[in-house]
């Protein structure tokens, strides 16, 4: 985006009307669906607008990593599928696309909120590994707050495949043991641009957008996780003002997410 | 007697048969097999006597002489700029086309027109190779600054221009804002942030209902009831 | 001794089919195609420049497609993300099922990428995948002469049936052989024909006889989709 459009969609933001309509602090209507997938162990789609991701877990029996033999593992990847959108190219993970995967798993890995010892089933020889994949299907910004939210549905409206005797996964028989979480970690991205802070950019307000500030947390005082994007610097102003925020859309958030399966 | 098998102004798929016997003609978007005239692509059928043919209702935009364009710079030659105009094929600016001032050869060219500028553009020539050349020389013709484009399917600009541009006067009167539609369906508008959330939301509307009748009339009343 | 289909299924019954267009904004054309479990959606993106030079046909534009199963489709463990050698080749005989129905004549030196995703699979997913991408390819507006249906047909304990799905083709140890195919409905030719299993002679002559009637009804299921984007 040139000089003269980003200052273009910055008038827009001080004017307090956003390029869509929107307000600085409102996010675009959101929707949650889960269990769609049926290959998948846990799967959600969620909407943000137009703008559309799907997250699918699947789970296997592993061996576990010799340092942890009493833990499970959890690994969330974020793929950027060429078909959401012409900017994306096929080959190898952009940059992008690896540093939305490792917000979002550090944001659900470091809340603790899936205990891994529970994953256990055998200890030193087996272990449940689950993983969350998402995908973008309409691409519209934002990623990593929707994938956040995403991977999290999925999780939680996740149930166990049958383990057979001799070890094996039965996949087309699922049990009913749900996949139990303790918090539902939330990713809320705060973007500034000039001295104006907003929520839920989109593909094209993230052309404008300075500096970026990523705010994963559990409830309304437990953050567990921070990144910071973005070419320009945050003030400690700033900083404090983005927490404030992202802690008051994840509330808001949470509670969609509350209402659903 | 041949027979007809769907009706004017109806929308048409690929593969299917319009019509039965040989006194059906194909044209535009229509093919003969055997005894009938079969849809090769989608879009809007038009019978003209026996002359079966269709308008297309999707597609990327196909260049034509003297169609006004916006596109969007993406790289800066020794002879002149390269731009996408959302087209198959990218298009030349050359120096001599690009401005009445002269450019000495070897001058900064990125004050002219830089990287990612957009700019409103007439098409002077496609060859058979498909290499486009464009002017930004000409009444209207020139680099946009500021505002912001939207993209809409360049099968529906005729639509969003309408009748002698009655259609988009209609939405620059109602929403006071700058607008210039390329005939490659990039858009660009420039206005109160409130009354370019308006402009874009009816130009989206007659997108969506490009293909349907009384459609001046129902942009009118959106106007009206949204300003309201 | 008669086989019953697991479905219930009659033996020329495909699964349930979903068609709808324009489910992806930002492509030139998309499309998805559900039939049963098993669901494929497609975009497809251009013509455009095709770069490096040295692929280009002077002649006409090019198809590249990309088939690719999302790592949580399978019926089994995950699905590593990344192209694997079976993802190549459906790409690959996904592209020669759709060339003969596109004439790119009018864009030489031009790509058209077709992008196909499974988001969950249950059997038949290149023949969903090519269902998917041939309309996609015709909501971008393409000149295209037919849609390509495709649909596997197999046999299953001496009995020929329609449309496998997994637990068919899981019966006896992977026992049923399996026959995916892909026609232009207007002309009857086959662009797409692979099979795995054993069958006479006489048996797959009688498969593509079973199939034919099928593949016109899911012609016009695609043509329907179309339609309906605009006509609702």
């Amino acid at each position: 985006m040139n000089q003269e459009m980003k200052e273009h969609v910055k008038a827009a933001l001080r004017s307090g009307v956003r390029l869509d309509g929107r307000k600085l602090e409102e996010f675009r209507p959101i929707t949650i669906e889960t269990g769609m997938i049926s290959t998948a162990e846990g799967s959600a789609r969620v909407k943000f607008g137009e703008a559309e991701v799907l997250a699918g877990l699947k789970m296997a029996v592993e061996r576990p990593y010799p340092d942890q033999p009493d833990s499970g593992t959890l690994m969330v990847n974020a793929e950027l599928l060429p078909m959401s959108s012409p900017e994306f190219e096929s080959g190898p993970p952009s940059m992008d696309s690896i540093e939305t995967s490792r917000v979002i798993d550090r944001g659900i890995r470091e809340s603790k909120a899936m205990d891994t010892k529970v994953l256990c089933i055998e200890k030193g020889e087996k272990v449940w590994s689950m993983a969350v994949d998402v995908v973008p299907i309409n691409y519209g910004g934002n990623l990593i707050d929707m994938g956040g939210l995403a991977a999290i549905a999925a999780i939680k409206s996740a149930f166990y495949p049958l383990l057979l005797e001799d070890g094996t996964v039965d996949y087309h028989q699922k049990t009913k043991q749900k996949v139990k979480m303790s918090a539902h970690p939330i990713p809320v991205t705060i973007c500034k641009i000039g001295d104006l802070l907003f929520v839920d950019p989109t593909d094209e307000e993230e052309k404008a957008v300075e500096a970026r500030l990523t705010v994963t947390s559990i409830d309304e005082d437990k953050i567990c996780s921070l990144q910071k994007g973005g070419d320009s610097p945050l003030t400690v102003e700033d900083f404090e003002k983005m927490i404030d925020l992202a802690l008051k859309k994840a509330k808001e958030i949470r509670k969609i997410l509350d209402g659903v399966k | 007697m041949g027979e007809l098998l769907a009706k004017e102004k109806e929308v048409v798929v690929p593969g299917q048969v319009l019509a039965k016997g040989m006194d059906f003609l194909p044209s535009h978007g229509t093919y003969r097999l055997g005894e009938e005239v079969i849809v090769n692509r989608l879009g809007v059928l038009s019978v003209e006597g026996k002359v079966l043919k269709t308008t297309p209702l999707a597609g990327r935009y196909i260049p034509k002489n003297d169609d006004i364009v916006i596109g969007k710079i993406f790289d800066i030659l020794m002879s002149g700029w390269r731009l996408d105009i959302e087209s198959a094929y990218s298009a030349m600016l050359p120096l001599k086309d690009a401005s009445f001032d002269y450019i000495a050869k070897g001058s900064d060219l990125s004050k002219y027109f830089a990287l990612d500028d957009y700019v409103v553009l007439k098409i002077v020539n496609v060859t058979s190779q498909n290499l486009v050349d464009v002017s930004a020389k000409g009444q209207g013709l020139r680099k946009l600054r500021g505002g912001r484009i939207i993209r809409v399917n360049s099968a529906k600009v005729p639509r969003i221009i309408g009748k002698k541009g009655s259609m988009v006067s209609l939405i620059k009167e109602a929403t006071d804002c700058k607008i210039v539609v390329g005939q490659n369906g990039l858009v660009w508008l420039q206005g109160s942030p409130e009354m370019e959330v308006l402009a874009v939301k009816a130009i989206k509307m007659i997108e969506d209902l490009a293909h349907k009748q009384g459609l001046t009339q129902q942009v009118s009343d959106f106007l009206k009831g949204e300003k309201k | 001794m008669t086989f019953k289909r697991p479905s219930k299924r009659k033996n020329d019954e495909p699964r349930k089919i979903e068609a709808e267009v324009g489910v992806i904004k930002k492509a030139d054309g998309s499309a998805r195609f559900k039939i049963g479990d098993t669901e494929a959606l497609a975009a497809v993106y251009g013509p455009r420049e095709l770069h490096p030079r040295f692929l280009q046909d002077p002649k006409k534009g090019i198809l590249r497609c990309s088939y690719s199963m999302m790592p949580f489709s399978g019926d089994g463990s995950r699905v590593r993300p990344g192209p694997s050698r079976r993802s190549k080749e459906i790409s690959l005989v996904s592209e020669k099922a759709l060339i003969p129905v596109l004439d790119l004549s009018d864009y030489p030196n031009t790509v058209v990428d077709v992008f196909i995703e499974l988001p969950q699979t249950d059997a038949g997913s290149r023949c969903a995948g090519i269902c998917a991408a041939s309309m996609a390819l015709a909501d971008a507006g393409l000149v295209m002469k037919d849609m390509v249906a495709a649909i596997s047909v197999g046999m299953v304990r001496d009995t020929l049936v329609v449309d496998l799905d997994g637990d068919e083709e899981h019966l006896d140890d992977n026992e049923a052989a399996d026959i995916p195919i892909a026609m232009i409905p207007s002309t009857k030719e086959i662009t797409l024909l692979q099979m795995d299993g054993i069958v006479s002679k006489k048996n797959l002559k009688k498969a593509i006889e079973l199939v034919i009637p099928v593949l016109a009804d899911i012609a016009q299921a695609q043509r329907n989709a179309l339609l309906n984007r605009y006509n609702r």
